[in-house]
């Protein structure tokens, strides 16, 4: 296949009567890992929650994997490939570990087996047989990458991972990232953490009031600190 | 004779046999509550029409194609589930983007309009469904004579809730359901057609009124307005034991139908009120009812 995985064009978006989305484009290359900066409520939960198919009011275009995603139902945009861990980790508390682990049906060969997991995740199988969210707000957070992984999803939206999480948990995030990367896994970041993302991420899109304004690649970021520092007040 | 409480045994048994057969209809009935409350947020008032519906259908099925009772206790709870998932599908489920008052309006007016037909043609007078052969008669277990019958509807209502409450807490489908409870948004973006859970989850409630009006249809008499008759206990039920607990709903049923009976022995004149009692009790105690989590 020739041609970005994921491929956004013009995309528009509502909360009810208000515009919150105006006129994205963004692409992300196959087994890219590509970071959206920005100030809170620039979009940019947005924008990875109306790709998913989460968000129905929408205009513009979204091709993944060569398809055209905009009249696809949520429950089928899993099935295409596409991935999504929300920024609030959602986590079930009626369900063990184990059970949020296996929720999500696998969708396509490729995905990490459980026991894969165990060993990425060792914590996890330790309490497999606890409440979900009995775990503290790292492990929650791995528990909510792990359980799309077993899917076999090819594009993983990722929203802030490392929100409220301390250093040395924000450090295990970031492996766990660069094993992804090194499966091939595509990765759509929303991060407010600029430094973690800079470590992993291998391309930015700067993003204000409901576009992007900026794209470059992280060699780039060195002459692009004054712009970020500006916008993003780091 | 032996006393208790200068009560008779004999009389103290027997009405607890009756609380728990009573309680066996309240815990099927308000667990289909539960699980349709807990994942459609809908209070499905429908829920004793769909009881009643189970027994006429018994009993046409009885009467027109010669299906006798264990055929019937097969087959009307799928015709009353497949009743509710069409309604769900075609009706209810436009509701959701609504508040969920319009859900409870919706289902009372679908209560009237099916016992308002049936009492049309069937009139308001109840007609009896003999008990099958197999279970007719009775056994005498010296301190009390058991109608086999009686029996069967108790051990059949905890098999039966047990059932749906390992299939809730125990199974792939019931994940999806605790989850889709939770947050049927996320599940649904796990790739999981969640509007078809809920149509499945209305079925399955309904399904189980059904098969409750076909176990009571040869106790009670199978009449337009039986449900209406037993659906205000059940919602007291419901209230008592916590709006979505599975478990709650299986016990609370069991111990309301017990307190019942027992208050029809030490105090006859209170045993119609004794459920509401406790619900009033309850709601200033603990308002998220005995085994709700607080909200």
């Amino acid at each position: 296949m020739s041609g970005p995985l994921l491929d956004v064009a013009g995309l528009h978006a509502w909360y009810g009567e208000s515009h919150v989305l105006h006129g994205v484009d963004l692409h992300v290359n196959e087994g890219e890992m590509i970071c959206i900066l920005g100030r809170n409520g620039m979009g940019k939960t947005t924008t990875l929650r109306t790709i998913m198919g989460i968000l129905r009011k929408r205009q513009g275009s979204i091709t993944f994997a060569g398809k055209d995603m905009m009249g696809v139902p949520l429950h089928r945009s899993a099935r295409a490939g596409l991935g999504f861990v929300p920024e609030e980790r959602g986590i079930f508390a009626t369900l063990t570990v184990e059970e949020n682990l296996t929720l999500p049906p696998v969708v396509a060969p490729g995905g990490m087996t459980v026991a894969e997991i165990y060993e990425l995740f060792p914590n996890l199988s330790e309490r497999r047989r606890s409440p979900g969210t009995k775990l503290s707000g790292g492990e929650q957070q791995m528990l909510a990458m792990a359980r799309i992984l077993r899917t076999g999803a090819r594009c993983l939206l990722l929203d802030e991972p490392t929100e409220g999480l301390a250093p040395v948990i924000i450090q295990a995030i970031g492996e766990v990232l660069r094993k992804l990367k090194a499966r091939g896994m595509t990765v759509v970041l929303v991060e407010q953490n600029f430094r973690f993302a800079s470590k992993v991420a291998d391309r930015f899109y700067l993003m204000d009031h409901g576009r992007m304004t900026a794209e470059f690649p992280v060699a780039d970021l060195p002459a692009r600190m004054d712009l970020l520092n500006r916008e993003l007040g780091v | 004779m032996t006393m208790i409480f200068g009560i008779p045994l004999q009389a103290l048994l027997g009405q607890l046999l009756v609380g728990l057969i009573n309680g066996s209809f309240y815990a099927m009935l308000s667990l289909g509550l539960a699980v349709i409350f807990g994942l459609l947020r809908v209070i499905n008032f429908a829920h004793g029409a769909q009881y009643m519906l189970g027994a006429f259908v018994a009993l046409l099925m009885l009467k027109f194609a010669g299906i006798g009772y264990w055929g019937a206790l097969v087959l009307a709870p799928l015709v009353v589930g497949a009743m509710g998932a069409f309604v769900e599908r075609t009706m209810l489920s436009r509701l959701y983007k609504l508040d969920h008052l319009y859900g409870l309006l919706f289902t009372f007016g679908l209560a009237l309009t099916i016992e308002g037909t049936f009492r049309y043609f069937f009139g308001a007078s109840g007609q009896p469904y003999s008990t099958p052969a197999a279970l007719s008669g009775g056994v005498n277990l010296g301190f009390m004579f058991l109608p086999i019958y009686r029996g069967w509807v108790v051990v059949a209502s905890m098999v039966i809730c047990l059932g749906v409450w390992f299939l809730i807490e125990k199974t792939k489908l019931g994940a999806y359901l605790r989850a889709a409870t939770e947050n049927p948004v996320l599940v649904q973006s796990f790739g999981i057609n969640v509007p078809l859970l809920l149509t499945l989850t209305y079925g399955l409630g309904a399904g189980l009124a059904g098969l409750a009006g076909v176990l009571a249809a040869p106790i009670y008499q199978v009449s337009p307005l039986m449900g209406s008759n037993i659906i205000i206990i059940v919602f007291a039920v419901v209230v008592v034991g916590g709006m979505g607990s599975i478990l709650g709903a299986i016990i609370t049923g069991y111990m309301l139908g017990i307190a019942e009976g027992l208050t029809k022995v030490f105090y006859p004149e209170a045993s119609n009120i004794v459920i509401f009692v406790i619900m009033a009790i309850v709601l200033i105690l603990r308002p998220a009812g005995l085994f709700g989590k607080d909200a």
